[in-house]
């Protein structure tokens, strides 16, 4: 933080008249992991975020963007932020056209208000994400949870996005018809972008009705082993679900799955039991459906969440190189996520130490890199990536294997924040 | 000599004599994509056999400053393959292989090159199919899919090409192999497969696709429906989607396209009806039953004077052929028409049909209209004899007026043609100044030159500037900045 700046009273003055609700930031209400940002502004419509963005162009302020916050957590913690933009201020639900399944909405919108919104009209957004979260938030850190199965992330329900360029300029892309495919699609690059290329201040998304009947179907393996044959079968299997959950909470506890359907009440019960069947016969004895399948970990919390995508012929080698890492390192991880999409987190609770925590992580990235190895095309099935850690844990974590399409999120990057002062550091490849 | 002339002993040297076209004649093999109305004979066509051949071309082509243009089976309905006629065409045609099927991670690896429909074949004996499915299948690429973000009638419920692209080889405007993604689809960093599918071919040239697979529904069930209107098939459309019922897909025709189908593939449907639903629904056994019930009905109460079912696939594929014949068809009852694509919200359907038909009467161009009644994606047919003077320009101008009339309701200029060369010049009414120059800041990033596909989708091209020197010590994560590569996060 750049505290001569804190007291400039032209830039606060600028910001003032840019957006009437500014004020200086609490270490308590809008630190971002030890780091204190010097201004926090509410705008209330688009034109003032613009209207804000000029001025921190214009004053060279690094910016982070904000919802309800319950996303900050993710990735590297920004290195620098003179000024929080938080958009709990833009929380309406402009549009909600029911006939056409489509919704446009403010990006400080919470998931709840959104969710009682369409639910009056049966509908929904198939996203699984906290509810105290902002719609702009889950896009922008791509949070989805056990349904990722089935309806994707939120890039897939994307129709329309609304950002503000990090020089202030307005722009948007897509529309609000659910096909379209006129121009570049900008939400497709906004999604998972963790506020690194600009400001989404409002998005089109598309909905779902809600299901008439739901029903979770457990299992429970005897051993780690038998877990990868039944994730696949039921992710592999007709009976359309929703959801393929693999919960594995211990290396000395047995591996649950946990498969959701959705339909009608009638044909749920059917494919229940159908289900039921296929999970016996791939060795998942039937267990009661009582479990809470969490959306996502929590971000931000203390402890360490490690995760790992793959294919998911892979997965018992995934799980295999959980163990052994977590047994290298001395700890037990929980495992846990839609496994049947490929997609596993590995947690280390808070009281972990650090040390170990850290031998862990390198631990696992080495027996991943085995699996990962790439193929004559130069394809590397799968990756890994610390989520959120403690920063002495990330620290003595050291660098992780390369990702594809490297120097071009770079020139993404300088493209549309050539100053680098939207989240920096969020990501550790900036250049 | 030209710059493109220059190229040849290079071109030949990488693809192989054989491979390396500069005979006039056959050049004009390739002077157009499936929009026949613009054409341009590339000064040089080549037929590269492997990824590192493309990245060599495309090498070749960036250090002379040539501009070059991808084709992957000239399909397209935008003119999103016309070559340049001072660049060189790279024809994908020999790039075909399905190089891996994995069923039991649901993927498949193919190239560029591969037909849709092969892919499905290909995964068929697994219990998987490859969900897109443009009414081209049996010829056009998934390379030429990527590049469009193709739909087909299935989208409705299975999604678009974006949804079903986990990974891509690319070969940069630079001439640079890379990876976008890893085929796992969850993107450490910015979802470049997703910024990419869709682009057009202006961000540079797919090597490789990994796609996902679905398995195959375990019931598909096709109903008919035929109306004495559009109108009233529009209605039922609108109830069963009201209902909360997500079919596979719902196609409409109206009186003049089915008439077209009829003499074209005599795929026997009813006599004399003013529109005709497709209602297809796919899914486990104990769904589609019970849905099957409630689409009938509520097709019966929206007026349906009859109503057939198909549910074995020789069925099916019958009455199939006649939505999937309509454009082809209509040349039986026109010496020349325009494939409009146009999308409204589909609550809209019924305004903009009533706009279409009142567009037609005052202007005396007849208008066919097929459409994915589902999403609200209209393909009007605009029917013309080119042999009469001023009537092509009349059908280009009622062409344009149903893209006006899609856009008042809130729609979109294409919903899965593409914008190509035909639709830039709409571009500027859908969107502003700042969105176009904010799309083209991606452009910036992956073609600064500005040589691959030049001159498609944006009216006006933006020129790249140097990105202001912004350079930051390295952070401690990055592995191996030499190779610039480094972990996210």
């Amino acid at each position: 933080m750049d505290t001569e700046r804190s007291v400039v009273p032209a830039i606060r003055d600028a910001l003032v008249a840019a957006c009437p609700v500014v004020r200086q930031a609490s270490p308590d209400a809008d630190g971002i992991a030890g780091l204190v940002p010097v201004f926090v502004a509410f705008p209330a419509s688009t034109e003032e975020a613009s209207a804000l963005m000029r001025v921190a162009a214009e004053h060279h302020l690094t910016v982070v963007p904000r919802g309800a916050g319950t996303g900050l957590g993710w990735g590297n913690p920004p290195s620098a932020c003179d000024l929080v933009i938080d958009l709990q201020a833009m929380d309406q639900v402009i549009e909600h056209a029911a006939g056409d399944l489509v919704a446009r909405v403010q990006a400080g919108a919470t998931m709840r208000h959104l969710a009682s919104v369409l639910a009056s009209a049966g509908q929904q957004i198939a996203v699984d994400a906290p509810a105290d979260a902002t719609v702009g938030g889950v896009v922008a850190t791509g949070t989805a949870g056990p349904r990722r199965f089935r309806y994707g992330a939120p890039r897939d329900l994307l129709i329309g996005i609304t950002v503000v360029r990090a020089d202030g300029v307005v722009a948007h892309s897509g529309g609000k018809v659910v096909k379209n495919v006129a121009g570049y699609d900008l939400g497709k690059l906004f999604a998972g972008s963790q506020g690194t290329l600009g400001l989404i201040t409002e998005v089109t998304v598309r909905l779902h009705p809600l299901p008439a009947a739901v029903a979770w179907v457990t299992g429970d393996l005897s051993a780690r082993a038998g877990a990868a044959a039944a994730v696949t079968a039921a992710a592999g299997s007709a009976l359309v679900p929703s959801a393929v959950e693999l919960l594995w909470t211990d290396p000395q506890a047995v591996p649950r799955v946990g498969v959701l359907l959705e339909g009608t009440p009638s044909g749920v019960a059917e494919r229940a039991r159908r289900m039921s069947d296929l999970l016996e016969s791939a060795g998942a004895k039937p267990a009661p459906a009582d479990v809470s399948w969490e959306t996502v970990p929590e971000a931000g919390a203390p402890h360490t969440v490690a995760r790992v995508t793959f294919w998911a012929r892979q997965l018992g080698e995934v799980l295999d190189a959980l163990a052994a890492a977590g047994e290298s390192a001395g700890v037990r991880p929980a495992v846990s996520g839609p496994a049947g999409t490929g997609l596993l987190y590995a947690c280390l609770d808070e009281g972990t130490d650090p040390d170990d925590a850290a031998r862990f992580v390198r631990a696992l990235r080495d027996r991943l890199s085995g699996v990962f190895s790439a193929d004559g095309s130069g394809l590397s099935r799968g990756s890994m990536a610390v989520l959120a850690a403690p920063a002495a844990v990330r620290a003595a974590s050291g660098a992780g294997r390369p990702v594809p399409g490297l120097h071009l999120m770079q020139a993404v990057k300088d493209q549309f924040d050539p100053g680098h002062r939207m989240c920096p550091g969020r990501f550790p490849w900036e250049r | 000599m030209t710059a493109v002339e220059a190229l040849v002993p290079r071109m030949r040297e990488i693809c192989g004599p054989v491979h390396v076209i500069t005979d006039p004649l056959e050049l004009r093999t390739y002077e157009c994509d499936g929009l026949t109305s613009h054409r341009s004979v590339p000064a040089l066509a080549v037929l590269p056999g492997t990824a590192a051949e493309v990245a060599s071309v495309v090498a070749a082509c960036a250090a002379a400053g040539v501009p070059f243009v991808a084709r992957g089976s000239g399909t397209g309905l935008s003119g999103g393959a016309l070559p340049r006629e001072d660049g060189v065409l790279i024809v994908m045609s020999r790039m075909r292989s399905i190089v891996e099927i994995d069923p039991v991670s649901r993927r498949a690896i193919v190239e560029p090159g591969a037909t849709n429909l092969s892919v499905s074949k290909a995964a068929a004996p697994f219990g998987l199919f490859y969900a897109p499915d443009p009414s081209s299948q049996v010829v056009c690429s998934v390379g030429g899919n990527v590049a469009e973000n193709s739909g087909g009638a299935h989208c409705l419920k299975h999604g678009f090409t974006v949804h079903h692209v986990t990974g891509l080889q690319i070969v940069t405007p630079s001439g640079e192999l890379t990876w976008l993604g890893d085929g796992t689809g969850v993107c450490s960093g910015y979802d470049l497969p997703g910024a990419f599918t869709g682009s057009e071919g202006t961000l540079g040239i797919v090597t490789r696709i990994v796609v996902k697979l679905m398995p195959l529904p375990e019931v598909v069930h096709l109903l008919l429906v035929a109306y004495s209107s559009t109108a009233e098939g529009g209605r039922a459309v609108s109830d069963i989607i009201g209902a909360g019922i997500l079919p596979a897909a719902i196609e409409m025709m109206d009186a003049l396209s089915i008439e077209a189908a009829e003499e074209a593939v005599h795929c026997n449907y009813p006599a004399g009806a003013g529109a005709v639903l497709l209602v297809e629904l796919d899914g486990p056994a104990a769904e589609v039953e019970a849905e099957m019930a409630t689409v009938r009905s509520l097709c019966e109460a929206a007026g349906a004077t009859e109503i057939r079912t198909a549910d074995d696939p020789a069925e099916r594929a019958a009455i199939w052929a006649g939505r999937k014949a309509a454009f082809a068809a209509v040349g039986r009852i026109s010496p020349a028409y325009i494939v409009q694509d146009g999308v409204v919200p589909r609550t809209s359907l019924g305004a903009v049909l009533a706009q279409i038909a009142s567009l037609s009467a005052s202007s005396g161009i007849r208008v066919a209209n097929v459409f994915h009644a589902g999403d609200g994606n209209l393909h009007p047919l605009v029917l013309y004899d080119d042999a009469v003077p001023g009537q092509a320009e009349a059908a280009e101008e009622v062409s344009g007026a149903i893209l006006d009339a899609c856009l008042e309701q809130g729609g979109s200029i294409t919903g899965e043609h593409g914008v190509g060369v035909d639709k830039s010049r709409y571009m500027p009414k859908m969107f502003g100044a700042d969105d176009l120059d904010t799309m083209q800041l991606v452009r910036c990033a992956f073609d600064p030159a500005s040589l691959c596909n030049p001159g498609k989708v944006f009216p006006t091209p933006r020129l790249c500037g140097e990105v202001p020197g912004h350079r930051r010590a390295p952070h401690p994560a990055v592995a191996d900045q030499a190779s610039g590569q480094a972990e996210i996060f």
